[in-house]
């Protein structure tokens, strides 16, 4: 006899049988009826028709008969609300009844009647069960008052029922504790401002101690509410996380990961120095690798979360890439996401199991799979550098199987590996090119026409395969259609003779031919800058492309924070903070990782330590970096100094026709593929397109030095590249000013007037201070001598090399533009004598790995001598000492913006007459370090 | 919390639903049926789901997906774990967990899902504490209930779960007091083509049978406790004990359930106790490939193998393969192109192999993708780990309680490439 035979009465007429099986005297019918009911129920039958029959039973000592009822009761009163108040009365009663069992199934069944009528009468018997002295119906009861929450808000708090909860959370038993504090959280969510559950160190203690006692879904509630606290200092975290860690051991998976959440969280507020805090790491590791052996749903999830402690934190489970290794039967959404995880784990070290790895994957017969596994190697060439030869050859062992997905998949990847790596691999080109038939998917014909396009230069046969592809052009995707268009272009600017035609065939498919805006936009911005200014549109089409990294898939860092903040939950699935996707956002407070704070007694502490300079300041050396180019050009030639302003030396097409005559004028474009310098007629001699590289012409600059001596003027601009003007010139540092000693020769036939310098924005903000000052016209062969005082309150941006210097001369044929490098110690302020215990607490609190190490070789000067040179230098001598027969000096010198550089120089004596130098700097910008070396050495051996 | 369940055969039909606070639409399912219907196989799945105003968190377990709804930010391990939980009780309740046998007792699942969760808080989730309070039906209970009108639901309070030791009812009574442990070990090793491993671990679980009377207090002590530095334990025991001694200090559950579940994944201290040798090759030219495989022991302290079953999913391209098998039987599935061997016990003297030709369809090239063998085995009275009991004790009881030990080892997923 099953129940099973509760389903099988479905002939006509089965309500109205049912009915009268209720009403039946006979105690045994009326549950066998009951359970009929139940069944037809439990399907998605509607027998709410029978509602006052089925409350009828309910007044019964049976306690079967009577959690049926109550089962039925609670389907169904909400649609009969009228009839479901005759069931108060019961309640009430049982409510009252000695057993407890009773009391607790009374009132857990009274809350889910969600019916307002019903409310009101519940308060009074629900009171009651929150103060009763069995704590089985306490617990029961604290989960009442979260269930009339959420059918009456605000009856909850008249009554007061949120301040009996909250001290519940002090009850002598543990499961109480736990179903209060699950009931105030949920209770919480919907009021987020309510604090419900703040938290101070004595409840935080109560909350640790029923963790230990109570279930383990108790357990979690604890910890997850434990995880909104924020210690106040270090001391407390670390008490916390050491009571927290033995839940890693728990059997329930969710334990183990609410209390990693916890401990991600708290451990923020560590300092790393602790032997705790590597403690907790290794402990960290085996918990999260034993949820990989669980079930797969539960797999999927840890997983997930994994992700995200895997970028926050990568050292916990660096060692354990293995486990993450695919099982050929892993679900597809397993394996995806272990995938995922092993390139973020992927390192120098075990880039070649992971290969092999991958390799693998990439034959079997799952195709998502295998695509991921394609992809996979491409980030692992672009994430460890080490390895990205490895990886290519990998792919291209892929391409030799033919296999049509995967060749495909590579040719995608590889080209993300070209934009990470440019000019290094194309040697595969021609592999790739002979696949060009087989790519039937718009991202991989796309790929491959950026490819072609990218380096048209290197490819003979450029412009026949651009030329095939565009055969088909409007059967293709916009994907491909853009990407064509683009690599056409840039097969024009670079080979601009051969394909006029294509360019134009491609330019009015674009725009004439085709409906898509998108497309049809870019083909005019391109058609217009061509005819109007070929030369921007080699800048704009041909710039650099900014480089792409790792990073570009990883989580931003903010957002990571604050996903730490929801390990466990189903922000950390979705990978998304709970207010984007959370059922109308509401409830949701944003939260964050603790601070570190240390306690006070802490000696170690970063406010007790003296600042060597304000962490704020470094910063202004590293601006936003800047596109080099568009600000050189961007030079305001005219107003800091006299002369009229010049004219834009590009010949101005004017407004073209687009539609009509454009394409004479694109024609004639070819012949202004030229930069501005070189389309003057007076060009001496500069091969074509050569003026834009000599902007980064570097050969010039060379190291001079200050104070007691200045290096001889080298030649920054030499006449040839400057329609006769030669300027020489270099720096020098007296009495606190900078000035730039500038020598002017003219060795061309005409004279020269209007000079005017400037320089672009740079490391340290190098400015003129004064307009350049040149007196007279200089003649033929005139030689004129100046000095530029400098100051450095100009505009900043970060310079490669750091010491780089751009100058724009101008004069009345043209403007000239030149880089040079100056030394670094024209920017050592005289006042860069640090305290010597300042100097001892900023050496021990620059990170070590902000040291750098040089050597000076054969130097012609005792310590003494080297002292003095030195403070003539503004490098400043603060202690010696002598060890073993060595010197050590101890100096420091400050820059112009503020930084602090702090050097120890060991002295040795190599042979007789000459020192080896050993060279120590520490600096909070570590990118300065090499060239205050140099400038060390420029002073030292001068 | 969770707001509601919906149990879904593999035929896509809903045949249980259980809410636990307002009624939730079982339109909402419509979603997680989409997202059966593009996942070829039903355990591919996703288990998270998003729909506009829910999430379905699922479990897919003989052959039913378990549903749950839930609605607002819920922990997903918590509500998995806990599906996990409603088949474990199931399983537990009625012996097997499926469509019919959930159809004949609607009524217990019914209750006891009531149980389980109160307005989605979890309530009674121990099968010691539900059993007290709904009884289990057997034959014997309909029989007796029938006759004398009384009812599977018990009218006790239950103890247990106010008690410090909510996992043990009180009063157990029983004749015979035996207490058996069982270690078991499942091997999860990637092998590659060459025969070295790629990956290897062991997943060890120690499942207990405890039928004692009273309130037993047991120390269970192992050899080499150092074996366990990846641990997961039952809550009853005693976590500061193990910390400070590594003795597993407890006061067990009445019946069946398992004590702790570890861990050991260092390299070396997992011995791969079986090898294949295997060479199978299709040749460009001919529609016909070789096909050979063997097995044999490696490190299995002396130890036979038993329960050999070797299978494998050949590729797409495969029409037929004529084999020959040194012992056991072997088929291959035309179909679903899968080619099980059962070996049965491997005698080290004689190693079974499986010989012959694979066929593919004709015109079909060269197949891309290598298949993967999978294995599985048994042996009997050795954990693979090392991991030995050293000695069980009672205290609290006076009586002197039968005890026993076995160990076992299998393969879990134990993959060998090709």
């Amino acid at each position: 006899m099953t129940d099973s035979k509760y389903f099988t009465t479905t002939k006509k007429g089965e309500i109205f049988e049912l009915k009268a099986e209720l009403n039946s005297d006979k105690k045994e019918k009326k549950k066998e009826a009951v359970k009929k009911v139940i069944a037809s129920m439990t399907v998605g039958k509607d027998v709410s028709a029978l509602f006052p029959d089925v409350v009828n039973c309910m007044q019964t000592d049976n306690l079967e008969l009577k959690k049926l009822v109550y089962l039925y009761l609670m389907n169904y009163a909400k649609s009969q609300p009228d009839m479901a108040i005759m069931a108060v009365n019961t309640f009430v009663k049982d409510c009252e009844d000695p057993n407890p069992l009773i009391r607790a199934l009374a009132v857990r069944t009274m809350g889910c009647i969600r019916v307002d009528k019903i409310t009101e009468y519940l308060c009074e018997p629900l009171r009651k069960c929150l103060k009763d002295e069995d704590p089985y119906v306490r617990k029961t009861a604290a989960v009442c008052v979260a269930k009339l929450h959420d059918i009456n808000a605000q009856l909850v708090e008249d009554q007061g029922f949120l301040d009996t909860l909250k001290d519940l959370i002090s009850d002598s038993n543990p499961m109480v504790v736990a179903n209060a504090v699950a009931a105030l959280s949920e209770i919480a969510e919907s009021h987020p401002s309510s604090n419900l559950l703040d938290l101070n160190p004595q409840s935080i203690n109560k909350l640790l101690t029923a963790l230990n006692e109570c279930t383990e879904w108790g357990q979690i509630f604890i910890l997850d509410c434990l995880a909104n606290y924020t210690p106040k200092d270090d001391r407390e975290a670390q008490s916390i996380c050491e009571r927290v860690t033995p839940r890693l051991s728990h059997a329930n998976s969710a334990v183990v990961l609410s209390a990693v959440k916890v401990l991600m969280k708290f451990m923020e507020m560590l300092s790393k120095d602790l032997d705790y805090y590597g403690t907790l790491l290794k402990k960290l590791a085996p918990p999260l690798v034993t949820l990989l052996s669980a079930e797969p749903e539960l797999q999927y999830v840890a997983l997930r979360n994994i992700n995200l402690i895997v970028q926050k934190r990568p050292e916990i489970l660096k060692h354990e890439m293995k486990v993450f290794f695919v099982k050929y039967n892993d679900p597809i959404y397993v394996k995806l996401e272990k995938l995922d995880i092993m390139i973020r784990l992927a390192s120098q070290a075990n880039i070649a199991q992971v290969l092999a790895e991958l390799k693998e994957y990439a034959t079997e017969v799952d195709v998502d799979f295998v695509r991921k596994a394609v992809r996979a190697i491409g980030r692992c060439a672009i994430k460890v550098e080490q390895s990205a030869e490895r990886c290519v050859s990998t792919l291209l062992d892929l391409i030799q199987t033919k296999v049509n997905y995967v060749v495909q998949e590579a040719i995608v990847v590889i080209k993300d590996i070209f934009r990470k790596y440019p000019n290094k691999y194309e040697s595969v080109i021609a592999t790739l090119c002979e696949n060009l038939d087989s790519l039937d998917e718009p991202e991989a014909r796309a790929a491959m026409i950026w490819i072609v396009g990218e380096y048209a230069e290197r490819i003979d046969n450029a412009d026949e395969l651009l030329e095939s592809f565009l055969e088909g052009f409007h059967d293709e995707s916009t994907q491909v259609q853009l990407q064509l268009l683009t690599a056409i272009v840039k097969l024009f600017l670079k080979k601009p003779t051969e394909t006029q035609e294509l360019v134009q065939q491609v330019l009015s498919l674009a725009t004439q031919d085709s409906d898509n805006p998108d497309l049809r936009d870019r083909g005019y911005i391109y058609w217009r800058l061509l005819s109007t200014d070929p030369v921007a549109a080699k800048e704009v089409v041909l710039a650099e492309k900014p480089l792409i990294s790792e990073e570009t898939d990883l989580i931003e860092p903010t957002l990571l924070d604050e996903l730490i903040c929801y390990i466990g939950t189903l922000a950390s699935v979705y990978h998304k903070p709970p207010s984007a996707f959370v059922e109308g956002g509401r409830g949701v407070v944003h939260k964050s990782l603790p601070p570190r704070t240390t306690s006070s007694e802490s000696t170690e502490s970063p406010e007790t330590a003296p600042a060597g300079a304000p962490p704020g300041e470094q910063l202004d050396v590293i601006p936003t970096q800047g596109d080099l180019l568009g600000d050189l050009l961007n030079l305001d030639l005219g107003p800091p100094v006299s002369g009229p302003p010049l004219a834009t030396s590009s010949v101005q097409m004017g407004a073209v026709d687009l539609l009509g005559s454009g394409l004479d004028s694109l024609i004639g474009a070819s012949n202004f593929v030229s930069p501005p310098a070189a389309a003057v007629p007076a060009n001496l001699g500069a091969p074509m397109g050569s003026g834009l590289s000599d902007l980064f012409d570097l050969t010039s600059g060379v190291g001079t030095l200050s104070g007691s001596y200045v290096a001889p003027k080298a030649v920054w601009l030499p006449a040839m590249k400057a329609k006769g003007l030669e300027i020489s010139g270099t720096f020098t540092r007296q009495v606190g000013s900078i000035s730039m000693d500038l020598q002017l020769t003219n060795k061309a036939l005409q004279v020269m007037t209007d000079f005017a310098i400037q320089f672009n924005r740079n490391s340290f903000g190098l400015a003129p201070a004064a307009p350049l000052q040149v007196h007279a016209p200089l003649s033929p062969n005139q030689t004129v001598e100046i000095s530029l005082p400098l100051n450095t309150v100009g505009s900043v941006m970060k310079m490669e090399p750091l010491n780089n210097l751009q100058v724009a001369v101008k004069n009345n044929i043209d403007v000239f533009y030149f880089s040079t490098l100056y030394p670094l110690h024209i920017l050592f302020v005289e006042d860069g004598k640090m305290d010597r215990q300042m100097f001892l607490a900023t050496w021990k609190d620059i990170p070590n790995e902000n040291e750098a190490q040089f050597q000076i070789r054969d130097c012609p000067l005792n310590a003494e001598a080297v002292s003095s040179r030195l403070q003539s230098s503004n490098i400043f001598t603060i202690a010696k000492r002598n060890v073993e027969g060595q010197d050590m000096l101890y100096q420091s010198l400050k820059l112009t913006n503020g930084i602090w550089v702090l050097a120890e120089l060991r002295i040795q004596p190599g042979n007789p007459s000459f020192m080896d130098l050993e060279l120590s700097l520490k600096c909070r910008a570590p990118e300065v370090s090499q060239h205050v070396y140099q400038a060390y050495e420029t002073i030292l051996k001068n | 919390m969770i707001h509601s369940l919906f149990l879904i055969n593999s035929a896509g039909d809903i045949f249980l639903e259980k809410h636990w606070k307002s009624v939730v639409s079982r339109s909402v399912c419509d979603y997680f049926f989409e997202a059966q219907e593009r996942a070829t196989e039903a355990e591919n799945v996703p288990p998270v789901i998003s729909t506009p105003h829910h999430y379905l968190l699922s479990v897919y377990r003989h052959k039913i997906f378990f549903v749950a709804v839930i609605q607002t930010e819920v922990p997903p391990l918590f509500v998995i774990e806990f599906l996990h939980r409603v088949v474990d009780t199931f399983q537990d309740y009625f012996g097997v967990c499926s469509e019919p046998v959930i159809k004949d007792n609607v009524v217990v699942v019914y209750e006891v899902l009531e149980e389980m969760l109160d307005n989605g808080f979890p309530l009674a989730t121990e099968s010691n504490i539900l059993k007290e309070l709904i009884k289990p039906p057997t034959i014997l209970r309909t029989v007796v209930n029938t006759i004398t009108g009384s009812t599977n639901v018990g009218d006790q309070l239950p103890t247990g779960q106010l008690s410090v030791v909510p996992w043990r009812r009180t009063g157990v009574k029983y004749t015979n007091n035996e207490a058996y442990f069982d270690v078991i070990e499942e091997i999860d090793a990637i092998i590659d083509k060459s025969g070295s491993t790629v990956t290897a671990e062991i997943q060890g679980v120690i499942d207990a049978c405890v039928k004692l009377t009273g309130m037993p207090d047991l120390t269970l002590s192992f050899m080499n406790p150092r074996l366990l530095d990846d641990v997961s334990f039952h809550p009853c025991v005693r976590f500061k004990r193990w910390e400070s001694e590594r003795i597993l200090s407890f006061i067990p559950p009445d019946g069946n359930f398992r004590l702790l579940s570890y861990h050991v994944s260092a390299q070396n201290l997992v011995a791969i106790p079986v090898y294949v040798k295997h060479n199978i090759s299709f040749r460009d030219s001919s529609s016909l490939g070789r096909f050979e495989i063997t097995v044999g022991p490696k490190q299995t302290m002396g130890k036979s193998i038993e329960g050999v079953t070797v299978s494998s999913q050949m590729p797409r391209g495969v029409l037929s393969m004529n084999l020959t098998p040194s012992q056991g039987t072997h088929m291959f599935d035309p179909v679903t192109k899968m080619l099980s061997w059962d070996v049965g016990k491997i005698n080290p003297q004689k190693l079974p192999g499986l010989k012959g030709t694979v066929s593919l369809q004709a015109g079909a090239s060269k197949p891309d993708e290598n298949p993967t063998i999978n294995l599985q085995f048994k042996i009997q009275q050795l954990a693979i780990s090392g991991l030995k009991v050293n000695r069980l004790d009672m205290y609290g009881e006076k009586y002197k309680p039968f005890k026993g030990i076995k160990y076992m080892t299998k393969a879990g997923k134990f993959q060998v490439r090709t």
